[in-house]
């Protein structure tokens, strides 16, 4: 049986061990809040640009733009991925990067050259140790997105599938449903058309004006609908970790609470044993002596 | 006299939402009015200075890589960056405007001079909007 001193030592550990994953507990949800708000006012923006891209593409019908011409063959694949720099967020990580290397598999069996761009160290590490080729990676702004990290991204990629390196582009996220649900999800970024149908086409017929005319427009406006896509999924990202973060430290915490419930146990059984055995020795030798 | 709305989003936030008399765009191919009852209208916008009129007041904002929409009484301004000039960050800008001329000055060969041009270009026309 351990000694009384090193069941207290353990508590007194297990206790510490609580506190940490309490506070980390607070500060995820603490971003998780201003994580969801970045999504709220990220949300009329993103609304308001696919609007304006279904009227612009209704008149347009004809030229087709580069970045949304559908390539016959597809030789290169370009894969986005974005998860967390951190873990301790349960399997936030490896859903996203398991679902994301599923995916790589499946291209590189059809003959076709992977990309990947990576965002987080958790998913460089993972490409890393498998060997992909990585054509981005960055490491240390998970932490913090914004609008500027989902631009170069967008630049990067767009620059890459603009020079024929790859002929689509996916990107691999994880989406952020509810705080007891996050998944890994992905999209096609790249060729960005087939979003709009038949329906919000006829809706958009109103009689525009375009300033300058509807071809360049969409040159402008395109590659700003991409960086809003990549936009979008790190934010969702970003509240997909902090939510599954949430999730693991209160079952770490819930852990903790029992495992120092069943240690406080062992640790007044293994003292009232020390004292029943010293009652013992003692009455043992009243006894003696007695008789 | 029919209304005008004018909304100003960026990726960050609703940065602007009132009703205005008429609003002054700089768009790409040069700068255009929008008063109530203008005819459907999406155009690209360059990085300079939109300015609004209401309640008798001329009101400045910053604007960089933006699309106006104006359709049914309501003008839309979706941009990567909106500043209302009474709450741009001028010593920030200042910075901005000095680093990036170190960068162009530099004429060195890893220096990314569209980019550096552009953010002179947004530097300046913020501190243009001083004291407006």
């Amino acid at each position: 049986m351990a000694s009384l001193k090193d069941v207290r030592l353990k508590i007194a550990g297990v206790r510490k061990t609580r506190q940490i994953t309490k506070a980390m507990y607070m500060v995820a949800s603490a971003k998780l809040r201003n994580a969801q708000q970045r999504i709220e006012r990220f949300r009329p923006y993103a609304d308001k640009f696919s609007e304006m891209l279904v009227s612009l593409r209704g008149t347009d019908g004809d030229a087709v733009h580069p970045l949304l011409a559908e390539r016959p063959e597809t030789a290169g694949v370009g894969i986005v991925v974005a998860a967390s720099d951190r873990g301790l967020c349960g399997s936030f990580n490896a859903g996203i990067i398991s679902a994301a290397l599923r995916f790589a598999r499946e291209n590189t069996s059809a003959g076709r050259k992977v990309r990947f761009y990576c965002l987080g160290r958790k998913c460089c590490d993972a490409v890393r140790t498998r060997g992909g080729e990585t054509a981005l990676a960055v490491i240390g702004r998970m932490n913090a997105v914004d609008f500027a990290l989902a631009s170069e991204v967008g630049i990067v990629v767009m620059n890459d599938f603009l020079s024929g390196q790859v002929d689509e582009v996916h990107m691999f996220y994880g989406e952020f449903i509810s705080l007891a649900r996050q998944q890994p999800a992905g999209f096609r970024l790249l060729p960005a058309g087939g979003g709009t149908s038949e329906s919000e086409r006829a809706g958009a017929a109103e009689d525009f004006i375009y300033e300058p005319a509807a071809g360049t427009l969409l040159n402008e406006l395109l590659p700003r609908y991409v960086k809003a896509r990549v936009y979008r999924g790190l934010l969702d990202t970003a509240a997909g970790e902090n939510a599954a973060r949430m999730q693991a430290m209160d079952n770490a915490t819930r852990n903790c609470d029992e495992m120092a419930d069943a240690l406080t146990l062992l640790f007044n059984k293994t003292r009232q044993a020390g004292i029943t055995n010293e009652l013992i020795d003692i009455v043992g030798g009243v006894e003696a002596l007695n008789g | 006299m029919a209304s005008l709305r004018l909304d100003i989003v960026t990726p960050d936030r609703l940065v602007l939402s009132r009703e205005v008399d008429y609003v002054g765009a700089p768009g790409l191919e040069g700068e255009f009015g929008v008063l109530p009852g203008h005819v459907p209208l999406l155009a690209a916008l360059t990085t300079g200075r939109l300015f609004y009129k209401a309640d008798g007041r001329t009101n400045w904002v910053f604007v960089s890589g933006g699309f106006a929409e104006v359709a049914g009484g309501k003008v839309t301004i979706l941009a990567e960056s909106a500043e209302e000039a009474q709450s741009i960050d001028f010593e920030r800008a200042e910075k901005a405007r000095k680093r990036a001329k170190e960068r162009i000055d530099s004429h060195r060969a890893e220096i990314d001079l569209h980019r550096a041009l552009q953010s002179l270009a947004r530097a300046d026309v913020r501190l243009s909007l001083r004291g407006r």
